[in-house]
């Protein structure tokens, strides 16, 4: 079978500065694929040209094995949110749907979406307001109409760029529980987003985006590697800055060699039983750890940490 | 995609207000003329057919579409037509559009169609009160034309339909400049402005006498060329002329509108 999403060498340039450049990326069908970067990585540039919005200034792309232009692109089977949702404000929220609906394709298809219609409301939750006028809908509501609407073609692939934006943490939640739901009845799914924690919560795949390159690419788990690690406080930092040194498997962050005396030592690890042992052999050297806390990596940090890896256009 | 767009409009108060307003305008010309008798002669640049009503309620119809034309009319267009496709790019359903998806000439095409059908109504909505009112106030007669024989009511009626569907074709001209403008902006309140101030500035370049040349090339040249039909023998030569120049800006503006669209980058 055809990738769902087939992009080479797509590229858009605006004058000097490639918002998009030379990117190579393939999303097999079924996949959950999500998409990272920093706000003006050039994520939503690329949406809108696998999506036929916006013409590449290089390169292609082909959209469940059809190539993407912008007078004719693949988008039967395709439901989309591109940056917010849009509706026409003075209609409701059904009326929007319903309109939508009947705009483009077959008689058929036409049909087939019309009775879509409250099956749709149903999943994302707007039955009970289905009949209120957009303009008085909540962020949330909006955006949830807007996931009702790209899923009204009963679409093999899902485009959703920010699916989670204006939503509440039960939302952001219902909203994953869903786009798993969907990914595992066979859809695919590609998701972007700024929020790593979001990403590794439900895709099976992740590429990173930076200065309009994709820097990474791979399971989410993979993302943050070296990046984790601990923090110490310890009663006396020295001490226990030669004792990680002694120790296998673990390194210190900050190179510096630290005063006696009560101190902090942050130490990455590999994993979580190598933080155990660590513990133990500074008990076991009579340094006194007064608290241990795993640090997270930051969404920043990962980034930074793959964008200096890139070779920044400056 | 064409009666979507039709049962939108007619979910928005600016369609009732401007049939309203234009739906208005014969009937206060009506009751100001039954009220307060002109003085024939007095004014020479009044609208065409304003003394005949008292005589024929037929020209209440006639007056009224000459008097919503140089300014009514350019404003529906620049709703209509100008903030067509401008409209739905300011407000972002323009993307969600064309992702349904809705192809990019289809999308131009019904816009235009249904723009000139809205257009139609209003027109349709001026000849109709028109007609009512005169026929209430004045009482229905057989028309005298301009050059003094006599059509029958039934041949009247007929004429002044006929003054609709040619203000209608003349009108088209200009909703294509406006559909082209709203194909290369993202404000809808702009492209509509653009419109009207096109319209209007043509009509203006057709009163100045030194502008005489391009006179035929403007696009509201023939907008009054719908008095000829009550002329006997029917003055034909300025319709003809109308509907040429309507067709021209038609087929250029509508093609660049489509050919634009097409290759445009919708980053709304």
């Amino acid at each position: 079978m055809t990738p769902a999403i087939a992009a080479r060498a797509l590229t858009k340039r605006y004058g000097d500065t490639a918002a998009v450049d030379a990117i190579d990326l393939t999303v097999e069908r079924g996949e959950l694929f999500g998409f990272l970067g920093p706000n003006g990585a050039g994520k939503t540039t690329t949406i809108r040209m696998a999506l036929g919005l916006i013409l590449p200034t290089g390169g292609e792309v082909d959209l469940l094995g059809e190539t993407v232009r912008t007078d004719h692109a693949p988008l039967e089977r395709v439901g989309a949110l591109v940056e917010e949702p849009a509706f026409w404000k003075y209609l409701s929220g059904r009326k929007n749907l319903e309109y939508f609906a009947r705009a483009g394709g077959t008689r058929a298809d036409v049909r087939a979406r019309l009775r879509k219609v409250d099956e749709v409301l149903e999943t994302v939750g707007l039955t009970a307001a289905a009949g209120k006028r957009v303009k008085a809908y909540s962020q949330g509501m909006r955006q949830r109409l807007g996931i009702g609407l790209a899923l009204l073609g009963a679409p093999e692939l899902l485009v959703l760029d920010e699916p989670t934006n204006g939503l509440d943490p039960s939302g952001m939640r219902e909203m994953r529980l869903l786009l798993r739901r969907l990914a595992d009845d066979g859809t695919t799914i590609f998701v972007s987003s700024h929020l790593l924690a979001e990403v590794e919560a439900m895709c099976d795949r992740v590429g990173v985006m930076a200065y309009g390159r994709l820097v990474a690419l791979g399971p989410p788990g993979s993302l943050r590697g070296d990046a984790d690690g601990v923090r110490l406080d310890v009663d006396d930092a020295a001490a226990g800055a030669a004792v990680v040194r002694a120790f296998n498997g673990v390194s210190l962050i900050d190179d510096a060699d630290p005063a006696r005396g009560p101190g902090v030592l942050r130490v990455s690890v590999a994993d979580r039983d190598t933080v155990a042992a660590l513990n133990a052999a500074l008990v076991g050297a009579g340094i006194g750890v007064h608290a241990l806390v795993p640090q997270r990596s930051s969404l920043e940090d990962v980034f930074l940490s793959l964008v200096e890896g890139a070779d920044v256009p400056r | 995609m064409f009666r979507v767009e039709l049962a939108k409009a007619f979910h928005r108060w600016r369609t009732y207000l401007l049939a309203a307003a234009i739906g208005g305008i014969p009937i206060v010309i009506v009751f100001a003329l039954k009220v307060s008798p002109p003085d024939p002669g007095a004014a020479e640049d009044a609208p065409p057919f304003l003394f005949q009503i008292t005589s024929n309620g037929l020209f209440a119809a006639l007056t009224g579409l000459a008097v919503v034309q140089p300014f009514f009319l350019p404003l529906a267009t620049g709703l209509f037509a100008g903030d067509a496709v401008a409209g739905e790019a300011q407000s972002g359903t323009l993307r969600y559009l064309l992702l349904r998806p809705v192809r990019r000439t289809r999308l131009v095409l019904a816009k235009y169609c249904s723009s000139m059908t809205l257009l139609g109504g209003l027109v349709l909505v001026t000849l109709v009160s028109g007609v009512v009112a005169g026929a209430v106030v004045f009482g229905l007669s057989p028309l005298p034309t301009l050059s003094g024989s006599t059509l029958s009511v039934t041949e009247g009626l007929a004429r002044v339909g006929a003054s609709g569907v040619y203000m209608l074709a003349v009108l088209s001209g200009i909703a294509c400049i406006g559909l082209c403008i709203s194909t290369r902006t993202d404000s809808g309140p702009g492209a509509a402005v653009a419109t009207i101030v096109i319209a209007i500035a043509s009509q203006i370049m057709d009163q100045i006498p030194s502008l005489d040349a391009i006179h035929p090339f403007l696009p509201t040249h023939g907008w009054l060329g719908f008095t000829g039909l009550f002329r006997f023998p029917v003055d034909w030569a300025p319709m003809r002329a109308g509907l040429t120049v309507s067709a021209a800006y038609t087929v250029v503006f509508l093609t660049a509108a489509v050919v634009g669209f097409r290759r445009r980058d919708v980053t709304s």
